[in-house]
């Protein structure tokens, strides 16, 4: 449980999202809004006798203040620490004991839990899940134990894992006035200082069903989904909402540099841009465009980055491209690659550049174009057999401020994305006054290394 | 942590329950003309297919002076083939949105697909897997590179304490058998590969008589007859055996402190475990749930995690190969709390083979295994997964009917008694990675045979 979200996951659902047959997501999908402003969407699917409950909060580390980084990944932990009703550990003893399997995530923008189950154990779930939304009981003690599982977890993830150290540190010269440039997962600092008072301030301000998702997907009946949603969470009384803060990332006006050191044998190098994401899926094309371009670089084994800079000339051991266009903040759009043996970094820096060069000036051709949507239009299939993916894509959806019902219309518009449009956003993104470059410099294990120091940043 | 446990789990097995018997998948078996085994599950609830070929050829079969020789040449064998270069494959399959890859592990190399079930599309993807599976050229150029690569990524693998701590792991549990070798080979070795290396290896070990197919999803039986044949009918004559040595269990408990300049010690405890066909593994397997396999409820939980807040993932699994696999406990821990640490987990361990589980205890594991199982075949992905399975280790067609009753079975004695005959704390390997640095060396500590 309580696993901090990848990139990874938004970036693969913004893309499978989209698809030719736009009819699919709309199928079998089914909404109602309970009194107290819990939204509860059902999305039926047949196909085995299982289902999966998922509770979206809008409330993510970008919610957070300065000096209590870390608070909403630490509720998350907090929640399957017990209620009134419930005792610490019992959560996950029933679940276990009805056959189920349970995990939550937090990330920059929402935190969710989830239980898949047998379908005729969704009562359980609600009842336990509707419990913890109004009744945790968040004791010093228990949080003292807790913390201490966090911030194993911090140096389990990120301060022994250099790739993340890299990113953490990326992000964080990145953005200046954003939230994001704060960890997920929170700083060593504010972890060690944070207080179990952090935390039920946290659950007060966030936790209520007007600021939740419910999101049951799998073999129900939306009917009585709704039915049993009124009955457990429909009596939970709605609070006000703090007044949510508007938060802007302004022009980076020149390039930044940073170099990260970890101990490592390859070195990494990230160019990241900032870029745009998806706030009018109608009106909006630079994200679609940005998104079609990353399938281009590295949507596939035969994509640009992998077969010029790993097959060809052979000057990368490994290279690749990212784009998030769903979220509630900006965006980076990334390249990446670890150089050959032989290679230097600087080096390496000039191959990128030049496949951007290349993008800007002869474009994208339409075998690339249409091969990344055949991709996309077949994802959208193979994305039918999870039900807990179909969940997840729903409830991403809802908790970014977007709406399910965006989903087909996202397709369309990715389906509609042309080769000038690819080629006109590579031109207006990747230029080197909205560029971070940021490089892990590998250090030897040996010679007595010392633990690397935390959260110093080195912005050229 | 939860990602391990599900992984872990996946690795251990499926299970049955009786009165869901209905919900299994009908699956048919036969053999192609080829020789090769094939199993079919024929649903047309997607539009879309999944096809595993699945071959006795893991690192397991690798020798010491040539470790990673299966792996390359498995991982080699989309990358050219008759009449298309690694581009044409990559392209092709990419232009109809088809998945290829594969698995690998000690025992077992397999290539995967996943296609729209449309006929062209699909169509086109089978003929490029035919391709692959059948003509792989092996090109000298794409060798040399991938070697490169390669060599790059074992060293990279070097920095990082998981991954030392696996492969010392690996070394000290299994010794000199092909299990200890680190399945994508050493620096050293894979240096030394040749084309005619995994000319000779392919040839000898992805023989159609040893081959098992799975198909799952949207063709008919007809249709599925016809893409087995098609996928195995010109593979090399094969021939070499599939059996892998037997394992050597322990004799004397090992400690390794490996140093390393991370925050965190990452500890890995085990020995050799159990075999897919033993009469023990549904005991373990339930046993297994309660130590250390059963996400927050184990005892491993319970007391490293829950009770002292000292690690963020600790666990304990069975990998149940064609030899006996490792029994592992793992877990990561601030550096200075790993003596500790590692005393509790051994305490708990030592506990649960002397005094067993309780009634209790069993209940409630086999309620979660047993409640659980439609969540283990509730899509294409895992049903194709557990026929490979069932057809690559010879286990019955019932098997995914039968095993709730199997589990159901398992009685509080067994446990403790089939633990007993596999698992002697006395005699575990330790590796720990990490290891604060004034420590840091070999230690070699008697243990004595129970």
């Amino acid at each position: 449980m309580h696993k901090i979200l990848l990139q990874q996951l938004l970036i693969l659902s913004f893309l499978l999202s989209s698809s030719g047959q736009a009819e699919e997501m709309g199928k079998n999908v089914f909404e109602k809004i309970l009194g107290n402003g819990l939204k509860v969407i059902v999305k039926e699917d047949h196909r085995a006798p299982v289902l999966v409950q998922q509770v979206w909060y809008r409330a993510g580390s970008m919610d957070e203040s300065t000096g209590t980084t870390g608070i909403a990944h630490v509720l998350e932990h907090m929640m399957f620490k017990g209620t009134k009703s419930v005792p610490a550990g019992e959560f996950s003893k029933r679940i276990a004991a009805a056959g189920g399997r349970e995990n939550a995530f937090t990330s920059y923008d929402y935190t969710a839990y989830f239980q898949q189950l047998h379908k005729d154990k969704l009562e359980l779930a609600m009842k336990l899940e509707s419990d913890r939304m109004q009744n945790l009981v968040l004791s010093d003690a228990e949080f003292a134990k807790e913390i201490q599982v966090v911030m194993e977890e911090r140096r389990m993830r990120t301060d022994d894992e250099p790739h993340a150290l890299l990113f953490e540190k990326l992000m964080a010269v990145s953005f200046q006035e954003h939230p994001y440039q704060h960890p997920i997962i929170g700083w060593m600092n504010d972890l060690k200082t944070l207080t179990a008072t952090d935390a039920r301030n946290w659950y007060q301000r966030w936790y209520a069903p007007n600021n939740a998702v419910l999101v049951v997907a799998g073999d129900v009946k939306a009917e009585e989904v709704f039915a049993m949603a009124q009955r457990y969470y429909g009596t939970i009384p709605s609070r006000a909402l703090p007044k949510r803060k508007q938060f802007s990332e302004p022009p980076q006006l020149g390039i930044k540099r940073i170099a990260v050191k970890a101990p490592a044998e390859l070195p990494l190098l990230v160019m990241a841009y900032h870029a745009p994401t998806l706030r009018d899926p109608q009106q909006d094309t630079i994200p679609y465009a940005l998104e079609v371009l990353a399938g281009v670089l590295d949507g596939n084994q035969s994509a640009r980055l992998n077969k010029v800079l790993v097959r060809e000339q052979q000057i990368a051991s490994s290279a690749g491209a990212g784009y998030d266009g769903a979220a509630r903040g900006p965006s980076l759009f990334t390249l990446e690659a670890t150089p050959s043996e032989g290679v230097s970094v600087a080096e390496m820096e000039a191959a990128l550049r030049e496949q951007i060069a290349v993008l800007i000036r002869d474009g994208v051709s339409v075998q690339e174009l249409a091969r990344v949507k055949a991709q996309v239009t077949a994802s959208e299939v193979y994305k039918r057999d999870s039900v807990f993916y179909q969940a997840m894509q729903i409830g991403q959806m809802e908790s970014i401020g977007m709406n399910y019902r965006d989903i087909p219309v996202m397709l369309e518009k990715l389906q509609a994305v042309t080769a000038q449009q690819v080629q006109d956003v590579a031109h207006e993104i990747l230029k080197d006054d909205n560029l971070i470059v940021a490089v892990l410099d590998p250090q030897p294990l040996s010679g007595k290394s010392k633990r690397i120091n935390e959260g110093a940043t080195h912005a050229h | 942590m939860h990602t391990k446990l599900l992984l872990a789990c996946a690795t251990g097995m499926v299970l049955g329950f009786a009165s869901l018997a209905s919900a299994t998948p009908t699956i048919q078996h036969w053999q192609a003309p080829s020789g090769a085994q094939v199993y079919f599950v024929e649903n047309h609830n997607l539009p879309m297919l999944d096809v595993a070929v699945n071959f006795p050829a893991g690192s397991g079969f690798d020798t010491e002076e040539k470790a990673g020789l299966a792996s390359l040449t498995h991982g080699l064998l989309e990358l050219g083939a008759e009449g298309m270069s690694e581009d044409d494959i990559a392209r092709k399959l990419a232009d109809v949105g088809a998945q290829l890859g594969g698995g690998f592990d000690a025992d077992r190399a397999s290539v995967t697909l996943r296609t729209l079930s449309i006929k062209t599309e699909r169509d086109e993807a089978l003929t490029i897997m035919a391709r692959v599976l059948q003509r792989p050229l092996f090109p000298e150029s794409v060798l040399a590179r991938e070697k490169i690569r390669l060599i790059a990524n074992l060293k990279e693998a070097e920095t990082k304490p998981d991954a030392i701590a696996a492969k010392a792991f690996s070394k000290a549990v299994f010794g000199a058998h092909p299990y200890g070798l680190p399945p994508s080979g050493e620096v050293v070795t894979v240096e030394k590969l040749q084309r005619v290396d995994l000319d000779e290896f392919y040839s000898s070990h992805y023989g159609a008589q040893n081959a098992v197919v799975a198909l799952m999803g949207d063709v008919s039986r007809a249709e599925a007859e016809a893409i087995a044949q098609s996928l195995t009918s010109q593979l090399p004559p094969g021939g070499v055996s599939r059996e892998i040595a037997q394992v050597v269990k322990q004799s004397s408990a090992s400690k390794l402190l490996i140093p390393h300049p991370a925050t965190q010690s990452h500890i890995l405890i085990g020995a050799p475990g159990v075999a897919r066909n033993d009469a023990d593994y549904f005991p373990l397997y339930v046993g297994n749930y309660i130590l250390g396999g059963g996400g927050f409820v184990s005892r491993l939980m319970q007391e490293v995690r829950e009770k002292r807040g000292m690690a963020y993932s600790v666990y304990s699994y069975f990998i149940p190969m064609q030899q006996p696999g490792a029994f592992q406990i793992g877990l990561q821990t601030r550096k200075d709390q790993a003596d500790e640490a590692l005393q509790i987990v051994n305490a708990t361990l030592r506990d649960f083979i002397e005094q067993g589980v309780s009634e209790k205890e069993l209940t409630a594991a086999k309620q979660n295994i047993v409640n659980g199982f439609p969540l283990r075949i509730d899509s294409n992905k895992k049903i194709i997964d557990y026929l490979s399975m069932i057809g690559f280790y010879h286990l019955p067609l019932n098997y995914l009917d039968d095993f709730p009753t199997r589990v159901s079975k398992v009685s509080v004695a067994e446990i403790r008694a089939a633990f007993k005959r596999k698992i002697y704390p006395d005699v575990m390997a330790t590796v720990i990675v990490g290891a604060p640095e004034e420590k840091s060396k070999t230690e070699k500590t008697e243990g004595a045979l129970k």
